[in-house]
């Protein structure tokens, strides 16, 4: 079992608290590493304020059926 | 030669996500905001003889699509006769207060919020356009449409080890195209 993690793990356990899926273990072992790595902790500052951009902004994608629909529609357009 | 061309194949894919929050903040009507973008794709194909390539693809969609909400609205008002305002003032314990209740409130941002937010999220969907394809498709169903990581490595062929990897490339690249005016 290690506590002391890579830069690279930690900012891939970063991105992972973001979609709420990290283990507890994982985060403990971020948590260890933003004690001592300002850099980390850096990169979970701005990932967090990426994430509660994009909630704020309540931004959508158009349903996958109607895309899929216009598309068909598009496409039989073209060929005429 | 014309510095940009029309590819109409790939409309939906590339344009339907910016079109679809452009509109929807303006019509604030999801199957009216499906129909104008729908028809702003067929009056592009029927005028894209007169596309000079001077402006992206994009540019000259969402300016059909703004001539396409001024004709709803347009189309809307008519059938009404004139703009309509609806007052409702039911409650009689309250009689004699409405004209005040109506003055605007310097403590209601809702209004300015929602440009924030609308202006946010076209922020994003500009960024979303300087990843490759298949990150932004990736990051959009991570991000914005919530989907399971199991069903998004299903969809592409991939293991969550390269999904999370993508994700980490599409995060940071949109953190460095947001930075310097929204986060």
């Amino acid at each position: 079992m290690k506590f002391f993690i890579k830069y690279e793990e930690a900012t891939q356990i970063c991105d992972k608290t973001q979609y709420n899926e990290a283990s507890i273990w994982e985060k403990i072992k971020l948590n260890i590493r933003m004690l001592y790595c300002s850099a980390t902790r850096k990169y979970s500052a701005r990932n967090a304020k990426l994430t509660s951009a994009i909630k704020k902004s309540k931004v959508k994608t158009m349903p996958q059926d109607q895309k899929a629909a216009m598309k068909e529609r598009l496409a039989k357009e073209l060929a005429n | 030669m014309p510095k940009n061309i029309l590819e109409p194949n790939n409309w939906v894919d590339r344009y339907s996500d910016y079109l679809y929050n452009y509109t929807i903040v303006r019509v604030n009507d999801h199957e009216v905001a499906q129909d104008l973008i729908s028809e702003t794709f067929f009056a592009g194909l029927k005028s894209k003889d007169n596309f000079k390539g001077e402006a992206s693809e994009r540019t000259w969609l969402i300016a059909i699509l703004k001539r396409k909400i001024i004709d709803h609205y347009r189309k809307k008002n008519s059938k009404k006769g004139k703009a309509e305002i609806r007052m409702t003032y039911n409650d009689d314990d309250a009689e004699g207060d409405w004209l005040e209740e109506r003055v605007s409130d310097p403590f209601d941002k809702t209004a300015e919020d929602v440009m924030e937010n609308s202006e946010l999220g076209m922020a994003i969907f500009d960024c979303l356009d300087t990843l490759n394809e298949k990150q932004a498709r990736i990051f959009k169903m991570k991000t914005i449409d919530n989907f399971d990581t199991e069903a998004i490595c299903n969809e592409f062929n991939i293991t969550p080890s390269n999904l999370w990897v993508i994700i980490h490339r599409a995060r940071t690249a949109m953190a460095n195209c947001l930075e310097s005016n929204w986060l």
